[in-house]
């Protein structure tokens, strides 16, 4: 199962949650699945959907699932020990652990070779870090939001891409359609 | 009042309520005074892309963010001030720690001073130079003016604005 399949599955689950979703394909698959006014789309910066994502859920009340990858992940690794000592309970990174940089040609990350990216999270002191398989995740998104804690999966699925197009909408105009949204949830 | 004290202040009565930091020999005082202020959220962050990007979500959750960095972060963060928080129309003020300016010790801050104010001015971002304590007072201005505009601002604090104080 690749990381489409996944985000496929998830949809039910995750569509009326606030997403933050990663640079590249993930935000062009999960737009073209699902485009949703609860969905933030980067659309540059990789490796920062865990950061604001838990600069989101720390700043409002309501569930934030920030969907990330294994490469933007290692970009970004002191976002681990951050999440870790900034407790947010309505928090969950997801991580779609392809072993590759999908978006750039499927080249081959060191999380697909020895490096364990929960035992990472949970090295750098995250409480609730599940692995998973992709077919399994829908489930642990699910047992996360209903267990209200600050939770890390790490999905285990294949590398391999669909076509997908670009997302053609302006970034200021995401950005204030999603912030309308959180306000809304927060009213 | 002191110069920590009076930039805190002015943070607090803009509503800012998310403080990312990254340390700075002189920034120690007014980190200090973030920290003990209640009205404020002080996330330290590991490198100061990250902070930004902590500083996007927190604003967009609907509370005024603010970053205090060192000018090297600079050289760090510029595709992030560029894709992230200037692309999407993210305000943003940057109280920076001008290393490298009179009364400099260490050499090596002087090579990214050099470069600090072009830097900044080829992104197109508002920028202010601390000199003398006196200068604190348009803080209040400068940050409005960032929430105003929807900019990043940096502020660059030099050697001598912080002895003065």
């Amino acid at each position: 199962m690749i990381r489409s399949e996944v985000l496929k599955n998830l949809i039910p689950i995750i569509s009326d949650q606030l997403v933050v979703s990663n640079i590249g394909l993930p935000s062009q698959e999960l737009h073209m699945l699902d485009d949703q006014p609860s969905n933030f789309y980067m659309l540059g910066t990789m490796g920062l959907a865990s950061s604001i994502g838990l600069g989101l859920a720390l700043a409002q009340s309501a569930p934030v699932i920030a969907i990330d990858g294994d490469g933007s992940i290692l970009t970004n690794l002191g976002t681990l020990p951050t999440i870790a000592n900034n407790t947010a309970d309505n928090f969950i990174l997801l991580i779609i652990d392809n072993g590759s940089y999908g978006s750039t040609g499927d080249q081959p990350t060191y999380a697909g070779l020895k490096t364990s990216l929960a035992k990472v999270a949970e090295a750098c002191g995250c409480d609730n870090v599940v692995e998973c398989s992709a077919e399994d995740t829908p489930a642990a998104v699910k047992a996360a939001l209903d267990g209200k804690k600050m939770t890390i999966i790490v999905s285990k699925c294949e590398s391999g891409n669909i076509k997908v197009p670009v997302i053609d909408m302006d970034a200021p105009v995401i950005r204030d359609r999603f912030m309308r949204e959180v306000a809304r949830r927060n009213a | 009042m002191s110069i920590n004290q009076k930039i805190v202040a002015d943070l607090i009565n803009n509503k800012i309520e998310f403080v990312t930091t990254v340390p700075c020999k002189q920034l120690a005082g007014v980190i200090d005074e973030i920290d003990a202020a209640k009205s404020i959220y002080h996330i330290p962050s590991n490198k100061e892309d990250e902070g930004m990007g902590l500083c996007a979500g927190a604003y967009m959750g609907g509370k005024r963010s603010a970053i205090i960095m060192q000018n090297t972060a600079i050289g760090v963060t510029i595709n992030t001030l560029v894709t992230l928080i200037q692309y999407y129309n993210i305000p943003l003020p940057m109280l920076i720690s001008y290393r490298g300016e009179l009364g400099e010790p260490v050499a090596c801050q002087v090579e990214m001073a050099v470069h600090t104010k072009a830097l900044l001015a080829q992104l197109n971002i508002p920028t202010y130079h601390f000199h003398h304590p006196d200068d604190v007072h348009e803080l209040d201005s400068i940050l409005k003016y960032s929430f105003m505009g929807k900019k990043p601002v940096a502020i660059l604090t030099d050697a001598s604005f912080w002895q003065g104080a």
